[in-house]
């Protein structure tokens, strides 16, 4: 039903304003299938109102956006089928536990046998023991994990993330990357948005930044390097970041993300 | 109106009924307020009300009834409120489902909630020595008559559930709606009213609304009050309908 060969999005001339506030001004980007495709920008850069366009929550002012070969102004139900959204905040029900959750989300998908779709993707996402408990209970990560899957359900080619990682800890982040690159990994197409750099550079195969609503760069991280005078060559002494002191003393496989089994016991 | 339309509608109104025996307080909040206030107006200002009624719980059950349910749909308002704020909200629109399934539950739970608060209160009236003879046919009525109201309360409260800026302000049109029973022959008969009030009294909804369910209950013939109660409930509940689904459709295009 798709036009298989046509890019997994494609963005041209989009302008969204808000009264008087430009967010977008003419915002041009196209997004190959199965790649990673990360919109860079600083807060406000308009990163959230473009991801609200593709998914059909906001229609833009002008210009033109196809999802999955979709048209999202006159063919929003179709894109709909093709899309996921994991937006800015966990939309998660904190009442329902972690199961009854992914069963909702594929009853709303119309899909047969929801608990075996549940039962696997706690399995996938390492929340199989916390399965049956509230949402309310979980960290920020664990949170971020059921998001994610979620949005896996049903198996839309096209999944966006908007700031996936924003207020999560390290480990968790971690953990998030790793899920976002096993996506890519079996054919899915990301968008993601963010405002830290080193999450753009670790997982998009593309890097777009968006600044004061309009794409000032967008290439791969070579070519974004080339932009730039080459590298010139200085002696360092290597200094483990605070990152890696962190990782190393909590343990970067937190995979539960809740403390207790760690070598160096948290603040008593 | 989209093919998933009933299906979708049932699986978000699991979802949320989920919500409502999960936080079985809500309920018992809502019955708790009206519950107090007929225990004091019985018992402390009771026998100080000649309403020509031989039993003051029966007559005042009614405006009871009314003042549960427009506590009641402020519950409403902070759910879907509190549904906005959340991610889920976003999701849901964001997925291939009937668009207005989202409210629809949200509407239909509140029925749910109401009609249980709805028992209660009636349950601790009994206690306290309510009576009725009235039959089959008048029942239903009665619950026909409290359906309909809570409805048309229940899209009165979708639209500050979807616009609030805050719970507070999602909560708080409730309190008018709440006081309205006591500007009404729910607690008295109007006839001591000065001049302007009981004209105000004798024409707004919630008199009607009462005269009709207590005929009914007391087996007495219901006359023009049940046509003029019907009038209201339809007539708000088209209304509010029509300025939520504007108000949703705006917010979700």
């Amino acid at each position: 039903m798709t036009t298989q060969h046509a890019p997994a999005i494609q963005v041209h001339g989009l302008d969204k304003s808000y009264k008087d506030l430009h967010v977008l001004r003419g915002v041009d980007f196209t997004v190959a299938r199965g790649s990673i495709f990360a919109l860079l920008g600083s807060n406000g850069a308009g990163k959230t109102t473009a991801v609200k366009i593709l998914s059909t929550l906001l229609k833009a002012d002008a210009g033109t956006a196809r999802v999955n070969g979709f048209d999202v102004a006159t063919q929003a139900a179709e894109v709909r089928e093709s899309i996921s959204l994991t937006g800015q905040f966990a939309a998660v029900d904190e009442v329902l536990s972690g199961r009854e959750n992914l069963a909702l989300v594929a009853r709303l998908r119309h899909l047969e046998n929801p608990g075996r779709i549940a039962d696997d993707l706690l399995a996938r996402f390492s929340l199989t023991d916390a399965a049956a408990r509230r949402v309310a209970t979980y960290s920020g990560g664990m949170r971020r994990r059921l998001d994610i899957a979620m949005s896996l359900i049903g198996n839309p080619p096209i999944i966006f993330l908007d700031e996936p990682t924003t207020g999560l800890d390290p480990q968790a982040r971690i953990e998030v990357w790793q899920a976002v690159k096993e996506l890519a990994e079996n054919g899915t197409t990301v968008l993601l948005t963010t405002q830290y750099l080193d999450e753009a550079e670790q997982l998009a195969d593309r890097i777009a930044i968006l600044h004061q609503g309009r794409i000032i760069v967008n290439g791969t991280l070579d070519e974004l390097k080339q932009l730039l005078p080459p590298a010139k060559v200085e002696y360092v002494e290597k200094q483990p970041t605070l990152e890696d002191v962190f990782l190393a003393l909590v343990g970067a496989d937190g995979k539960d993300g809740d403390t207790g089994q760690h070598p160096i016991p948290a603040r008593k | 109106m989209s093919k998933h339309f009933f299906s979708d509608t049932t699986v978000l109104l699991g979802r949320s009924l989920r919500h409502i025996t999960r936080s079985m307080d809500t309920i018992v909040t809502t019955a708790i307020m009206p519950i107090a206030m007929m225990l004091m107006f019985v018992y402390v200002f009771g026998g100080a009300i000649h309403t020509g009624s031989d039993s003051y719980v029966n007559y005042l059950l009614p405006g009871i009834l009314l003042i549960t349910i427009a506590s009641g749909i402020a519950y409403t308002a902070f759910r879907l409120f509190t549904d906005m704020q959340g991610g889920i909200f976003e999701r849901f629109q964001s997925m291939p489902i009937a668009r207005s399934s989202v409210l629809w539950a949200h509407v239909l739970t509140s029925l749910v909630a109401n009609l249980i608060s709805l028992v209660v209160v009636v349950l601790v009236a009994l206690v306290m020595g309510f009576r009725s003879g009235a039959g089959v046919t008048a029942w239903l009525s009665v619950a026909g008559i409290l359906i309909l109201f809570t409805l048309a309360l229940t899209w009165i409260a979708v639209i500050p559930g979807l616009t609030a800026k805050s719970v507070d302000g999602a909560s708080a049109f409730s309190y008018p709606l709440i006081f309205l029973p006591f500007l009404s022959s729910a607690f008295v008969p109007t006839d001591t009213m000065p001049t302007v009030l009981r004209v105000f009294a004798e024409n707004q909804p919630v008199t009607s609304i009462v005269n009709a369910l207590r005929n009914l209950l007391a087996e007495q013939p219901v006359g023009t009050d049940i046509w003029i109660a019907l009038a209201w409930c339809v007539g708000i509940l088209a209304v509010s309908y029509a300025f939520a689904m504007n108000t949703y459709r705006r917010k979700i295009s």
